[in-house]
């Protein structure tokens, strides 16, 4: 880099963004990656059930299945609309 | 004797896997191994070009996988190297004309034939024909560019490497994976357009077993049917002439990863 160069202001160098976005997404994709093909299914069936009670929507409902030395986690949470008692997370 | 089995996949298409084929292949072969490269590319057959022996195939996978002509008359003889065939992809067959048993005979074939080392070309994408090339390989080189598309198909490929093939779901111990980057670019990694090294292996979470550089030698060998590791005065040559060495086992340094130093007047005035 020369002297020319501290006269134009740099923005953010291309690769750090690209790098961040990766990090997010391949996080993202790795947390549902071997998880039983029967979730999606079984995520809309339970909205069902559950708009019996409440009034949410299927974005509100997150499956994610866990894995802990050994053993498996289902962790299914459901975030209540406004107004309702906070997010509870049930195991 | 069991033939080692080496995929080379990526998941994206373009990014050398067939380049990087042809290399391991003939890499393996100066080693003194006896090595077979399979095109599993069904219906889009390029590893015959890249090796130059497009003329000479007559018979194919395929056709052996139907038993319509035997793994000798199919296998072509490198011109180069005596121990090294190709078995080119068959051009007029859907996907569908390769099976899991069909490709499991042809590999047990090659053992039984005393090959060392069966490089299996994976075709783009994560179809029949790339599980096939995976299913049953005993290592594996995953080739990513340094661009996020690359990365992320990677990723995706090294989770179906540790749990949809035969050592998986056997549970024979995981394959060996290889993460290599091709097409690298050090001046514009250094001017930060451009993911570096270490941000790729840290993004996946493994280290590399080498880098190539993007280069011109690498169209240059391919328009003349020459495995680019043949060309030592390359660069790109030269680093896949490394990684066959890593992956045999022996360790060397990183080369053609960094911009050559600039001299004092470049630095003081830019350029």
């Amino acid at each position: 880099m020369g002297i020319l160069d501290f006269l134009k202001r740099k923005p953010e160098p291309t690769a750090t963004v690209a790098k961040e976005r990766l990090r997010i997404i391949v996080a993202q994709e790795r947390s549902t990656r071997g998880a039983p093909d029967y979730l999606p299914m079984m995520r809309n069936e339970l909205l069902e059930v559950i708009k019996k009670y409440v009034h949410v929507d299927i974005e509100a409902i997150n499956i994610n299945v866990e894995r802990d030395s050994g053993h498996e986690v289902l962790e299914l949470s459901v975030a209540l609309p406004d107004g309702k008692p906070a997010a509870t997370p049930a195991t | 004797m069991t033939a080692e089995i080496i995929v080379v996949t990526s998941g994206k298409g373009g990014v050398g896997k067939t380049t990087t084929s042809a290399s391991l292949a003939t890499g393996l072969a100066i080693a003194g191994k006896k090595v077979a490269v399979i095109d599993f590319d069904v219906g889009l057959r390029n590893l015959d070009l890249i090796m130059g022996c497009e003329r000479r195939v007559v018979y194919d996978f395929v056709n052996v996988v139907h038993g319509e002509a035997t793994l000798k008359q199919a296998l072509i003889k490198d011109k180069r190297h005596e121990n090294l065939y190709v078995l080119a992809a068959s051009q007029t067959r859907d996907k569908d004309a390769l099976t899991q048993e069909g490709v499991e005979k042809v590999l047990d074939g090659m053992s039984e034939d005393g090959f060392d080392y069966v490089v299996c070309d994976s075709p783009a994408g994560i179809e029949k024909g790339a599980h096939l090339a995976m299913y049953f390989a005993d290592h594996a080189v995953v080739v990513v560019n340094p661009e996020v598309s690359s990365v992320r198909d990677s990723d995706r490929i090294l989770g179906l490497l540790a749990s949809k093939t035969r050592r998986a779901e056997r549970g024979d111990g995981a394959i060996k994976q290889h993460l290599l980057l091709t097409r690298y670019n050090p001046a514009r990694v250094a001017n930060g357009d451009m993911l570096s090294v270490k941000d790729v292996e840290e993004i996946l979470g493994i280290d590399v077993v080498g880098v190539i550089p993007e280069s011109e030698q690498v169209l240059a060998a391919s328009n003349s049917g020459v495995p680019v590791i043949l060309d030592a005065e390359s660069p790109a040559g030269q680093a896949y002439s490394d990684t066959v060495a890593r992956i045999l086992g022996e360790e060397r340094p990183l080369r053609f990863t960094d911009v050559a130093k600039k001299g004092f007047f470049q630095r003081v005035f830019g350029g």
